[in-house]
C-alpha cells in the first residue's frame, strides 16, 4: 500500500469482536469516501491487507486515529492493543465490546477451563476421548506453532491500555459515528479543539427511556415474559408490559431503536453517566415495576408475591450485564475453577 | 485469643428505625457480634445495589440491609422497593458465586433492639460457616483491598497457567 505523507493516518482493528463495529463504519454509506479522502488507511484488517510487521514498522505516534474494536480475551489482542496504543495519538475504544466487554465478557460469569471443555469436549458432535485441547505452543519435526493464549478473563480496552475516547453501541449508530468523524475530522484539519480525555463520544447523556416515544404509564407488574411469549402493543411502554427493557439503565444516543420495534434495549450504550455498574441500576429499575401485592399483607406474603415475580426472570446476570461486565463492579463470577 | 475467622459485615441501617435499635442494643448492654460497621443511611429504599456490590467488592464478607416493617417506612414504602431490589439482587448474586446468606435484610423497629442484635450474631455464625469471601484476593487475584484490575502482564501468566 501506497501512502501519502499529507494525510492524516486512520487504522481500525477487532480484537475479540463479532465484525458488526467494522460494518457500523461501512454504514456510513457514501460518507466513507470522505473518510477516505480525508485520511490515509494504514491498518484495517477488515478491508485491506495490512500485515502485523506493517503496523510495526510504522513510528510511534504515527496513527492520527485508531479505532480500536474488540474486547481483549487472549495474548493476540493484548499484543495488538499494546502496538496499536504506541503507534497511535488517539484511541478509541469503539463499540462495546472494546468499552465495556459485551458479549464476550459474559464468560466472565463462568471459567477458562468451562469454556474449552463445553467447545472441545463436551458437545455431542465432539469426538475427544483425550480431552485434546489447542495449545499455545506446539512443537513439532518442521518447527513449533503458536496460537494466541486464551485467558480466564476478558477484559476491556482500558483495562489493559490507556484509552482516549469511548465510543458506544453494538454496535455503534452510523449517525453517531459520523457525528464523532467530523469533530476528528476538524480537529486534524482546522485546529478545532477535540472533546476532553476519557470523554464518552457518540452518545447522549439521559436514559434510553427519555428518547423512547412509547407511551409509560405509573404500572406494576406480576410476571415478565420473554420476548418470544408476547407480541407487545405498539405504543406502550414494553416495560410496563412484562417486557425486560434496559432503558431506563442504558445511556441515549441509538434514538431508542430497540423499543420501536417491540424488541426491549438489551442495553448496548452501557450505563449512564455517573452510574458504574448498570446492572445494579437496572435492579432498581426492575424492582420499581415488580408487583408487591395489596397493602396491609403479612411481611411473608409480600415476599411469596414478589419472589413469583422475579421467578419469570431467567437469567438476570446475564440480562442485565449482557454489555458492561468487564465493567461491573465484580468484574467476574466466583466459579469452581474444576467444573468440566 | 482463638483465631476464629471474624467475617466483615457492611450494615446498613435505617435511620428511623433499625439505627435507633441499634443504640438501643448499645444503651441496654446486649451483648452480641461486634462484626457490623453500620452505616446510616435514610431510608433503607436509599440503598442502592451498586452500594451492596461495592461493599463486596471491598473486602466485605457480608452486607446486612435492616429498615422499618413493611407498612411503617417514614416514607410510606421506601421498604417495599427495597425488599423487590434484595430479593432481585440475591437472584442475581448466586450466578456470581455469591452465597444467598451474604446479603440479608432484616426489618428491626427502634424499639426491637434485641431483634437486631440477634440478627447480626446469626448472619455472624453463617458467614463463619461460609468463611471469607475477600472478592480483590480470591476472585480477582489483586492483593489487598480495591486494587485495580490485574495489570496486563499478568494476564498471559494466568491463562498459560
Ligand atoms: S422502559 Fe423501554 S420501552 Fe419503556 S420507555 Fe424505557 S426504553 Fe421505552
Ligand atoms: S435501544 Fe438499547 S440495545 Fe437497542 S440500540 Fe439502543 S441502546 Fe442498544
Ligand atoms: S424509613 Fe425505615 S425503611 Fe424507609
Amino acid at each position: 500500500m501506497t501512502t501519502n505523507p499529507e494525510k492524516p493516518k486512520l487504522a481500525m482493528y477487532w480484537a475479540a469482536s463479532c465484525g458488526g463495529c467494522e460494518i457500523s463504519v461501512l454504514n456510513l454509506g457514501d460518507r466513507i469516501l470522505v473518510i477516505d479522502e480525508i485520511f490515509d488507511i494504514v491498518f484495517f484488517p477488515a478491508i485491506a491487507d495490512f500485515k502485523y510487521d506493517d503496523l510495526r514498522s510504522y513510528p510511534d505516534g504515527y496513527i492520527d486515529l485508531c479505532l480500536f474494536n474488540g474486547a481483549i480475551r487472549n495474548s493476540e489482542n493484548e499484543e495488538l492493543a499494546h502496538l496499536l496504543r504506541q503507534k497511535s495519538k488517539v484511541m478509541v475504544a469503539y463499540g462495546s465490546c472494546a468499552y465495556e466487554g459485551c458479549i464476550p465478557a459474559l464468560a466472565n460469569l463462568t471459567s477458562r477451563d468451562f469454556l474449552l471443555n463445553t467447545v472441545y469436549v463436551n458437545q455431542p458432535t465432539n469426538d475427544n476421548p483425550n480431552r485434546i485441547m489447542p495449545q499455545p505452543r506446539y512443537p513439532m519435526e518442521e518447527g513449533v506453532l503458536e496460537l494466541p493464549a486464551f485467558y480466564e478473563n476478558v477484559h476491556s480496552l482500558d483495562q489493559i491500555v490507556d484509552v482516549d475516547y469511548y465510543l458506544p453501541g453494538c454496535p455503534p449508530e452510523s449517525h453517531q459515528v459520523w457525528a464523532v468523524m467530523q469533530v476528528v475530522i476538524q480537529a486534524l484539519t482546522k485546529g478545532s479543539p477535540l472533546p476532553p480525555k476519557g470523554a464518552i463520544i457518540g452518545a447522549g447523556e439521559v436514559a434510553v427511556c427519555e428518547e423512547c416515544p412509547l407511551e409509560k404509564h405509573e404500572k406494576t407488574i406480576t410476571r415478565f415474559y420473554r420476548p418470544y411469549e408476547i407480541t407487545p402493543e405498539p405504543d406502550v411502554c414494553l416495560l410496563e408490559q412484562g417486557l425486560i427493557c434496559m432503558g431506563p439503565a442504558t445511556r441515549n444516543g441509538c434514538g431508542a431503536l430497540c423499543p420501536q420495534v417491540g424488541m426491549g434495549c438489551r442495553g448496548c450504550y452501557g450505563p449512564l453517566p455517573g452510574v458504574v455498574d448498570q446492572g445494579a441500576k437496572m435492579i432498581s429499575a426492575i424492582a420499581s415495576v415488580i408487583d408487591a401485592g395489596e397493602p396491609g399483607m403479612e411481611e411473608e406474603d409480600i415476599e411469596l408475591a414478589i419472589k413469583a415475580v422475579i421467578d419469570t426472570i431467567p437469567d438476570p446476570a446475564g440480562t442485565f450485564y449482557r454489555f458492561s461486565m468487564a465493567h461491573s463492579l465484580l468484574f467476574r463470577a466466583k466459579t469452581d475453577q474444576t467444573s468440566t | 485469643m482463638n483465631n476464629q475467622f471474624e467475617p466483615v459485615i457492611l450494615g446498613f441501617l435505617c435511620n428511623w428505625c433499625s439505627y435507633r435499635a441499634a443504640d438501643l442494643a448499645g444503651t441496654a448492654r446486649i451483648h452480641y457480634a461486634p462484626n457490623m460497621r453500620p452505616i446510616r443511611v435514610m431510608c433503607s429504599g436509599r440503598v442502592d445495589p451498586q452500594f451492596v456490590l461495592k461493599a463486596l467488592r471491598e473486602g466485605a464478607d457480608g452486607v446486612l440491609i435492616a429498615g422499618c416493617h413493611p407498612g411503617e417506612c417514614h416514607y410510606v414504602n421506601g421498604n417495599i422497593k427495597t425488599i423487590r431490589r434484595y430479593l432481585l439482587l440475591r437472584k442475581m448474586l448466586k450466578q456470581w458465586g455469591i452465597e444467598e446468606e451474604r446479603v440479608q435484610l432484616v426489618w428491626a423497629s427502634a424499639s426491637e433492639g434485641k431483634q437486631l442484635a440477634e440478627a447480626v450474631d446469626r448472619m455472624t455464625e453463617m458467614l463463619r460457616a461460609l468463611g471469607p469471601l475477600r472478592w480483590n484476593e480470591t476472585v480477582l487475584g489483586q492483593p489487598g483491598i480495591n486494587g485495580d484490575m490485574a495489570p496486563a502482564e499478568t494476564l498471559a501468566e494466568e491463562a498459560s497457567a
